[in-house]
């Protein structure tokens, strides 16, 4: 039987504030353990939460750029559950009356657009985090440190709308973008700003009804997401076709063995007895309020992708990946507004930058290629100074010792050859040492002449003008 | 020097008739004396009392004003002090020390009071007579053998020894009022939201507020002064403009509806305290008010009410005390679920164990709808109830509890009849009114204080103190001193 994968994503997203969410203590990342802390988010008895106005502000720009309605009157609740991390025994967050409902997001699948549509987004206060000894030099010992405690997060809640682990990694990518562009979120994974929960299920295709579902958790970067994600398909698709049934639990993906396993089964959840927080009084938000913020939202990765499309006529895959963040946007458009060839630009940024970036791990931001370097190296090009290939070593060399293009060029004496007469000794020379290949080209074999050009270039080291090259062989050997 | 009222005192300090410092050290003499039978404290600060009374003289002979400088005030020992254990009476935060102050021990401090010490209570404030406190009961100045009320049981007992000149207790269903009605003081519980409660230990946070327990109304107007008004870190304090309470005192109650409510006077009444209330609702008619009959039809739904959304909030708000950040900790903890069990099972005492597993129970999942949420439902018709009553009439009139202070231990073993000496108190915190409660006269069958019951309509506590002076004027009931 054939079977279709539903998805639903829960994504936590750190909200860009000074302060946390119930108190005025820093959120800053890599303190000290238990520096960033105060009665207030410790937990101390007697103490009360008050809302940072930033964080209501910042999620409702999330709603906002999200499509999602807000609810003009919304309330905090209580969820409650024991852990060392959680100070008070419960952690304040949305439960009846969230934020945000309704919203959606187009990601692109294979050039197509397609809308997952959002459940909710509710705003929530951050754990702390346990600490155990073993890793303290103090076995048998575990330790928590509240830095966390209190920052301020998101949860966007997608409705089952996935159906590959591919669209689960598109639909993160684009609702990094989007808050990224909106202001809300850093999106650092590794800082632990945007973590993903999965719910997956199977149903045969056809079939109307949900299978039975499995929530993963721990999901702490995309790769991760979609590995986690195809490794539960398979599983669920195994089970289901030796005839089992999946069960409905909470697993957890262990990323070194690439493989999910049981964290507690639907008879162990918790029941977290959530009840309106009585401690806070109900968030009213006005219409006057929501489009003072609706209009200092910025252009979205949408409206850029196909602004970009229409603009600068580069096909819509170029478009999508140059806007997956505000920065590369910029970085882009900056280029263009230097060279007008946009196509050339975006082929340089997709092939050669993001290649160097990945290489060296860095982001555009940290750059070391700035957009006007790029643009003197690609006029460099355009003036026939060097050829096309010597331009990809130039950039290289750029960006590894943040020279400009032009010194880079001079030192190395890479200037292309475009001397008609230097070409032609040089096309004299191969045809000389390669007779057998002349007579294969003569009989018919005309793949040959690829290789002689390339034997050309080789004999030039990479600097002669290669379409002098092709002009001029062309002429002496027929 | 210990018998003086906050306004006496205040008086007598201005006109150096005695220092601070004197009156301090005659408090800690009276605390010497009676403490050992009445046991009103869990514990003193005796040495930061001392220099505040310094300061307070200090700050006196340099002429300057602050309406509390130098009056020895006593603490409910729910409400956090920096720097001073605050034990809420239980085994769990027997050592806890405070890293801040309460937004009222600030006022306070502000206001030049001296802090004597922390009075007892019920454990986490659950409970009508002070008995389920941890450290020790506290006793009735009127009859050692019987309580003094509860929850504020210690500052209600503190203030009719004059072991301080007044304090501050918390209410959440009557521990205010009871307690003041039991042991023979005036008691006001402010509107919710008219106190800030941030650094006041929460039992309910929908129902408690902290307000004063004092010798008369007009002491309470003081410490209401000072105690009052918005806090940025309470998000549910009102944002409503304190009035001078003292200038209520000067108020004329001529002309005034005392709402009667019927239902409060059925049986389950003690006759001496309804002969009481009877009398106090005649003199307040001699001072020209106009009686009304009301009907608040909800009462009898009250106290089940009460305890399905105390308790709720209740069993999440002491979720805390787990032993991993502070507080009492079990010895017995091979492993995380055993320390969270150990420790509450061993650090919380009976009553307040049966309520978080109460409150637990009605949040949980199948249950939330039948009773926490039903439990929303009346609680909104016993406010119409009073939004009702208030159509007719300005301040409500009614007895404070049902029966005089009991035996200890005469109803520890007894749950729900403890639970129903508050049936007349509960429904003010439901509501969110304020509730004031104002000595009314004697039992003749026990010779136990009565008190009587005046609520008003939401940020009306002028009204309540308005009458409670002009009664107080009219009377002398709450002169009359315990034969301790």
């Amino acid at each position: 039987m054939r079977y279709e994968v539903v998805i639903g994503l829960e994504v936590h997203a750190q909200l860009k504030t000074q302060s946390k969410i119930f108190c005025s203590c820093p959120t800053e990342f890599g303190r000290p353990a238990n520096e960033n802390t105060c009665p207030i988010c410790l937990g101390m008895p007697g103490v009360l939460p008050v809302l940072n106005k930033k964080a209501l502000h910042l999620a409702m720009r999330a709603c906002l750029a999200t499509h999602c309605r807000i609810a003009p009157r919304n309330r905090f609740a209580r969820k409650n559950y024991f852990y060392p991390d959680l100070p008070k025994g419960y952690q304040i967050s949305q439960y009846e009356l969230p934020l945000g409902l309704e919203g959606h997001i187009n990601i692109l699948i294979n050039g197509t657009k397609k809308r997952i549509r959002l459940t909710r987004i509710h705003m929530e206060e951050d754990a702390g985090k346990l600490i155990h000894g073993e890793n303290l030099g103090s076995p048998g010992h575990s330790y928590v440190d509240f830095n966390r405690t209190g920052v301020p997060l998101i949860e966007i809640v997608s409705e089952p709308d996935l159906r590959s682990a591919e669209e689960a990694r598109e639909y993160l990518t684009q609702l990094k973008a989007i808050l990224d562009y909106s202001e809300v979120s850093d999106c650092n994974m590794e800082e632990g700003s945007l973590r993903c929960d999965a719910n997956i299920s199977l149903r045969p295709v056809g079939q109307k009804a949900l299978g039975t579902r499995t929530e993963l958790k721990n999901l702490n970067s995309f790769r991760f997401v979609q590995r986690a994600i195809e490794y539960e398909v398979e599983r669920q698709t195994q089970i289901l076709e030796q005839g089992d049934q999946v069960i409905q639990e909470t697993r957890l993906y262990d990323s070194t063995k690439g493989i999910t396993f049981s964290m507690r089964s639907k008879e162990e959840a918790h029941d977290y007895r959530y009840f309106p927080e009585p401690d806070l009084v109900p968030v009213v938000v006005d219409n006057e309020w929501i489009e003072k913020i609706r209009k200092t939202l910025p252009e979205l990765p949408e409206q850029k992708r196909e602004r970009f499309v229409g603009e600068y006529d580069i096909p819509e895959y170029d478009a999508g990946v140059l806007t997956t963040s505000r920065a590369m946007a910029n970085y882009y458009e900056e280029c263009v507004s230097l060279h007008n060839e946009p196509k050339i630009i975006s082929n340089w940024i997709m092939g050669e930058l993001l290649r160097e970036l990945k290489n060296n791990q860095h982001s555009i931001e940290t750059c070391p290629v700035k957009p006007e370097g790029l643009i003197s190296l690609l006029k460099l090009i355009d003036e026939g100074t060097i050829n096309a290939k010597m331009g990809k070593t130039v950039f290289e060399d750029m960006y590894r010792t943040g020279k400009p293009a032009k010194a880079i060029v001079k030192e190395e004496g890479l200037t292309q050859i475009i001397d008609s007469s230097v070409i032609e000794s040089l096309v004299d020379q191969v045809l000389e040492s390669n007779p057998e290949q002349v007579e294969q080209y003569k009989g018919g074999k005309e793949k040959v002449f690829g290789f002689l050009v390339g034997q050309i270039m080789k004999e030039s080291k990479g600097q002669a003008n290669p379409s002098l090259v092709n002009k001029l062989l062309k002429e002496r050997i027929s | 020097m210990h018998r003086k009222t906050i306004l006496q005192a205040k008086e007598d300090l201005k006109q150096k008739k005695y220092s601070a410092v004197e009156l301090t050290e005659a408090v800690y003499q009276r605390i010497d004396d009676v403490e050992s039978k009445v046991q009103a404290y869990i514990h003193l600060t005796k040495k930061q009392a001392l220099e505040q009374a310094r300061e307070a003289d200090r700050r006196l002979s340099a002429a300057e004003e602050a309406p509390l400088l130098g009056i020895p005030i006593a603490l409910k020992d729910l409400i956090c002090m920096q720097e001073t254990r605050t034990t809420c009476a239980s085994q769990i935060l027997d050592q806890f020390i405070s890293p801040y102050d309460a937004t009222v021990v600030k006022r306070l401090k502000g206001a030049g009071a001296v802090i004597v010490g922390k009075t007892n209570m019920d454990e986490f404030a659950m409970g009508s007579s002070t008995e389920s406190a941890w450290h020790h009961p506290s006793m009735n100045p009127w009859n050692l053998e019987r309580v003094p009320g509860g929850s504020s049981g210690g500052s209600a007992a503190a203030v009719a020894a004059n072991e301080c000149i007044g304090a501050l207790g918390s209410d959440t269903g009557g521990s205010i009022r009871q307690p003041a009605n039991f042991s023979g003081v005036t008691g006001l519980k402010p509107t919710y939201g008219r106190v800030s409660r941030f650094g006041l230990i929460a039992f309910a946070s929908s129902l408690d507020q902290i307000g004063p327990m004092t010798k008369t109304v007009a002491d309470s107007a003081l410490l209401m002064n000072v105690i009052s008004g918005k806090d940025p870190l309470d998000s549910t304090s009102a944002d409503v403009e304190r009035p001078d309470f003292m200038k209520s005192l000067e108020r004329s109650v001529s002309g005034l509806k005392m709402g009667i409510p019927k239902e409060y006077f059925t049986s389950g009444i003690d006759p001496e305290v309804e002969r009481s209330v009877q009398e106090a609702i005649k003199t307040l008619e001699s001072l020209g008010m106009e009686k009304v009959e009301v009907s608040l039809p909800h009462l009898e739904y009250a106290v089940a009410t009460y305890y399905v959304i105390a308790c709720a909030e209740a069993s999440t708000n002491l979720s805390r005390y787990d032993g991993v950040k502070y507080g009492y900790r079990s010895e017995k903890n091979d492993n995380l679920l055993d320390m969270y069990m150990n420790t509450r099972e061993e650090g919380f005492g009976e009553e307040v164990k049966r309520r978080i597993m109460l409150g637990t129970f009605v949040l949980s999942s199948g249950y939330y709808d039948a009773y926490y949420l039903k439990g929303q439902k009346v609680r909104t018709l016993i406010k119409q109830d009073f939004e009702n009553a208030f159509q007719e009439s300005d301040v409500i009139v009614a007895p404070n509890a049902p029966i005089t202070a009991f035996k200890l231990k005469e109803r520890v073993n007894d749950p729900l009849k403890m639970y129903l000496s508050d049936i007349y108190t509960i429904s003010a915190n439901l509501a969110g009114i304020p509730g004031m409660s104002v000595p009314c006269g004697i039992s003749k069958s026990d010779g136990m204080p009565i008190g009587v019951q005046l609520m008003s309509k939401h940020f009306d506590e002028e009204s309540l103190i308005a009458v409670g002076h002009r009664f107080q004027q009219a009377t002398d009931h709450h002169l009359r001193q315990p034969p301790l």
